[in-house]
């Protein structure tokens, strides 16, 4: 996964607030209770648009009345009634307009006014579930959820997805619109159907951290805190669930990496040559203690082993080098339990440091042989084999692989590292 | 290998794009530009104006025809080309997955036939 440099971290941090005492303490508020307050507001109604509205004109408000009244002791309920006040007007022009007694404004209206504000209840959970929920659009789902729970505005998604911010507005419109027209409930679903959402929840949640390209694999979307800080919440909204720990683990041990992944002078540097010491110790203690709620649960998931992969890979800091039958053992159950050309060829490369080269060549080459034409254009597959064949001495070969996988690599750190493997190829040639 | 990536998406009004979307695409097209460039396979960009500056010329019938505007009326139009200089299909492939326009339209990737390079029509 590439780097992020810190002009992209920090262009990616949310909050609507400007500059000022006030305007920090609204941002405080926005930060950390946007999600909370919107899901509440929208929860009845499933309209998102018109509790944002309303809670767009709260925050207004309180920049406005904050610097000389003061901060209210307790900021959400003075936003949340704020907001509910407007949501009412809303209702009541809307009602006014229709002319119609009987409309279903009248019943939402004493939803909202039964909330104690003194104990604000949580409904992001109900909201990310909204967000990822079948009906919706999968490549809409993750900037849903950045949208209305971290309250990321569209500019801001819309350049970790690499589109313009009108075009990502028009999708998040459209989406809010068809979960208000639709009428998806902001309910937790029953028994039989809750893994299958929640899988689509934790997968939403994971595209805010991950880019998977069909070609290059996957690639670190510019969007780093924000998708810690999504994993993060739901963690705190089902903390029994172990694959929400899993992938909030694996999320912060694969940020922990990060800033080794290239040397000082932006050369990239393969993991098992990645200096230990530059990776982020506090964000692999945080995921040590998510892997350990996760594992109390006893009961294992695909993140959960794509941390515990990690875990190992980041264990080489305490001293000591690769615990490699432990990682075959992990990639083996992880191609098993969730199988993909990716997971394939991961576990063909660890193959091939436990049993050797040719055990690991013929693992890749049989998975190559049982994917589709797709499996030829994916640049980790075409790495991982040159490197194989590199190792195995059979030098031309390698070299032919080399360039094939060369020409499939976009990242210019990582292909100047293929181009220097190439050319060790190529002199083995010559010195044979 | 020369492959075009022809960029089709449906022609904006004039005006239904606002400003800041323009620049972001630009943003977008210029960190695109760039990876091509420093991948080293990129042999010319062009994005298009509209149709409406087009011009279709012809002498299939035996003369000149001239025709101010587009050769066939389609929603979607040709609005940019990349030619690459790529090993093959499969990598071309991988470079228009990564391309801004595949977000909002389609990306036609097609080997060229033949290229003028250096005075002369080469393959």
């Amino acid at each position: 996964m590439d780097a992020l440099t810190s002009s992209e971290r920090s262009a990616a941090g949310p909050g609507p607030a400007g500059p000022g005492p006030a305007a920090d303490a609204a941002g405080v508020a926005a930060r950390d209770s946007y999600g909370r307050l919107l899901a509440l507001l929208a929860a009845s109604t499933s309209d998102l648009a018109a509790a944002e509205d309303a809670l767009a004109d709260a925050f207004e408000q309180a920049l406005r009345t904050w610097p000389s009244a003061g901060v209210p002791g307790n900021p959400d309920a003075w936003l949340l009634t704020v907001a509910r006040n407007r949501l009412r007007d809303h209702w009541k022009s809307a009602r006014v307009q229709r002319a119609s007694p009987l409309d279903a404004g009248q019943d939402e209206l004493v939803h909202v006014d039964d909330v104690d504000v003194g104990a604000i209840p949580d409904r992001r959970l109900e909201l990310m579930l909204v967000c990822a929920h079948p009906a919706i659009e999968r490549g809409v789902r993750t900037p849903l959820m950045l949208n209305t729970v971290l309250g990321c505005t569209a500019e801001q998604v819309g350049r970790a997805f690499s589109v313009p911010a009108s075009t990502m507005a028009t999708r998040l419109v459209r989406a809010k619109k068809r979960i208000k027209a639709a009428r998806i409930p902001f309910r937790i679903p029953d028994r039989e159907d809750l893994a299958a959402r929640m899988a689509a929840v934790l997968e939403a949640v994971y595209g805010a951290y991950v880019i998977d390209w069909a070609t290059t694999g996957p690639q670190a979307r510019p969007l780093p805190s924000e998708a810690l800080h999504l994993a993060e919440v739901l963690t705190a909204l089902v903390p029994a669930d172990p694959e929400a720990h899993g992938l909030a683990a694996l999320v912060q041990l694969s940020s922990a990496r990060a800033p080794a992944r290239t040397d000082a002078r932006g050369r990239f540097v393969a993991l098992a040559d990645q200096d230990p010491s530059r990776w982020n110790p506090h964000l692999i203690n945080l995921a040590h203690e998510h892997l350990r709620a996760a594992h109390a649960r006893g009961q294992l998931g695909r993140f959960q082993i794509e941390a515990a992969i990690q875990a190992v890979h980041c264990a080489r800091r305490q001293g000591g080098g690769t615990d490699w039958p432990t990682l075959l053992t992990l990639h083996r159950l992880l191609h098993a339990v969730a199988p993909s050309l990716g997971s394939g060829v991961a576990l063909a490369a660890v193959t091939a440091e436990v049993d050797g080269p040719a055990a690991g060549l013929a693992t890749l080459d049989a998975l190559l042989e049982g994917a589709g034409p797709h499996a030829r254009r994916f640049q980790p597959a075409r790495a991982t084999r040159a490197h194989l064949l590199d190792q195995l001495g059979r030098s031309e070969e390698a070299v032919a692989a080399y360039e094939s996988a060369i020409a499939l690599t976009h990242d210019t750190a990582e292909r100047q590292y293929l181009q220097h493997r190439r050319d060790r190829s190529r002199e083995s040639c010559r010195d044979g | 290998m020369r492959y075009a990536l022809l960029m089709h998406y449906r022609e904006p009004g004039e005006g239904e794009i606002s400003e800041e979307a323009v620049a972001e695409a630009q943003e977008a097209f210029g960190a695109y530009g760039r990876a091509l460039e420093s991948a080293g396979v990129l042999l010319s960009a062009d994005v298009l104006q509209p149709t409406a500056a087009t011009t279709t010329v012809t002498r299939r019938e035996g003369v000149l025809r001239v025709q101010d505007g587009p050769f066939a009326e389609t929603k979607e139009a040709l609005a940019g080309v990349f030619v690459l200089d790529v090993p093959d299909l499969d990598a071309a492939i991988s470079w228009a997955e990564k391309c801004p326009g595949a977000q909002w339209g389609v990306i036609e990737v097609r080997p060229t036939a033949t290229a003028f390079v250096n005075g002369e029509w080469t393959r």
